[in-house]
């Protein structure tokens, strides 16, 4: 079957900037000598759209961008499989009544993508001041696991804490989900905080995301998506690559770069600069993934 | 009565001894900690900016003014809690001087992203 994949231009590097990673093909040749290879596939993911947000400085068009996303997204060449949110769905609010209302203001615009399946992660905007009530009410489950044509996904919840930390519970969870895994099987980990200490200065890691990250090490297949540092950014842990997405409401400093992560101000001479989303394409005979970056509004 | 003063004079020598022991003792004791007493509210460090001296022990004492902060310093890899109703205690030893930011790590509202603030360490 065709996937489209070689119809697009994506931009393939080997460790920075744009995209992709591969790891070896041993375990797949059985697969695909037995004829049970299955079909490469593309998802979306979009992060941070922090509904509720309303800081001209930083977004002149907070009440568009989403809608403007949301757009781009239904007209990709080829209809991706799924879209993933990778949290923050809305920005942060005291008033649980406000915080539910920002949340179902967020799933009427997004109910516009044409995506048949649409899957969320609460962000520590959305969870840390009632451990994910009101994310499990309009959303369901904050952290689980779903498959996809041969790809093992496993959605980490790393926010619900509001020490930032995944907790020995679901650590444990984890754990027991990946011992029924092949040590060659391809898994996807979506989470919304870095695993890794990326900046701990500005609070950019997870307290305990070395223990998930010593769990996920034996498989040699694994690849980490995640939000929250409105930016995208690449990172290797051993043989485990990190792809950060770029946010929908305000970018970030790079780490480190600002005395504070305050959001970059709004440029009127490049609107939506260093806003967007990314398509994730499978390539499952060689075991990589190609990401290609699309601004808010794709051409 | 022979005895008796004889015990009195060996005494009184093992209290001079002990005295000029014990100010020995203080010439050569590490130099008294640096105690900074911080409170934390939603969403600042009060004070925020502080002047340690490096090579002397610090000792932070955090008080919380409404919810569960936390402090972290990955710099010198010290941080806590900051739980209302106690003082939250941390002691290091600032080693090296600079600028080095500290920060609530534990999300406290819309503001959690400003609570920061920084240790200015002097030779």
């Amino acid at each position: 079957m065709k996937s489209g994949i070689d119809r697009r231009e994506f931009l393939k590097l080997a460790g920075v900037g744009g995209v992709v990673f591969a790891s070896g093909l041993s375990g797949f040749a059985h697969a695909a000598e037995n004829k049970t290879v299955p079909e490469d596939f593309f998802f979306v993911q979009m992060s941070d759209t922090h509904w509720g947000f309303k800081d001209e400085k930083a977004n002149a068009d907070w009440s568009g961008t989403l809608k403007k996303a949301v757009a781009s997204v239904n007209g990709l060449e080829t209809p991706p499989d799924f879209i993933m949110f990778t949290g923050d769905l809305s920005h942060t609010t005291e008033d649980p009544k406000e915080r539910r209302k920002r949340l179902g203001e967020f799933r009427g615009i997004i109910s516009e993508l044409k995506a048949k399946t649409i899957r969320f992660m609460p962000g520590e905007h959305d969870a840390s001041l009632d451990n994910g009530e009101a994310f499990k009410e309009l959303f369901g489950a904050t952290h689980y696991t779903f498959d996809h044509k041969g790809v093992h996904f496993i959605v980490l919840d790393n926010v619900s804490d509001p020490s930032a930390s995944i907790g020995e519970s679901q650590l444990q969870w984890l754990g027991d989900d990946l011992k029924t895994r092949d040590k060659d099987a391809m898994i996807v980990v979506l989470t919304h905080r870095p695993l890794f200490d990326l900046y701990p200065q500005w609070d950019w890691a997870t307290r305990d995301g070395a223990k998930a990250v010593e769990l996920l090490m034996p498989y040699r297949h694994v690849t980490v998506f995640y939000g929250h540092i409105h930016q995208e950014h690449h990172h290797m842990t051993a043989h485990i690559p990190h792809h950060a997405a770029k946010g929908l409401m305000f970018p970030l400093p790079a780490p480190g770069s600002a005395p504070k992560r305050t959001p970059v101000p709004w440029d009127p001479a490049q609107p939506y600069k260093g806003l967007g989303f990314r398509e994730v394409g499978t390539r499952i005979e060689k075991r990589e993934y190609r990401i290609a970056e699309f601004p808010v509004t794709k051409g | 009565m022979k005895n008796s003063r004889h015990d009195l004079r060996i005494l009184g020598a093992v209290i001079v001894l002990c005295f000029l022991g014990s100010i020995a003792v203080v010439a050569l004791a590490e130099p008294a900690d640096q105690v900074v007493k911080i409170t934390a509210k939603m969403f600042e460090y009060s004070p925020n900016e502080i002047k340690l001296k490096k090579g002397v022990p610090a000792v932070l004492e955090f008080t919380s003014l409404d919810r569960l902060h936390g402090f972290s310093c990955p710099d010198f890899g010290i941080r806590t809690d900051i739980v209302p109703g106690k003082v939250n205690t941390v002691r290091f030893l600032p080693d090296k001087a600079g600028t080095f930011p500290f920060h609530c790590d534990i999300f406290c509202g819309e503001g959690h992203e400003d609570m920061s603030g920084k240790f200015i360490v002097e030779e």
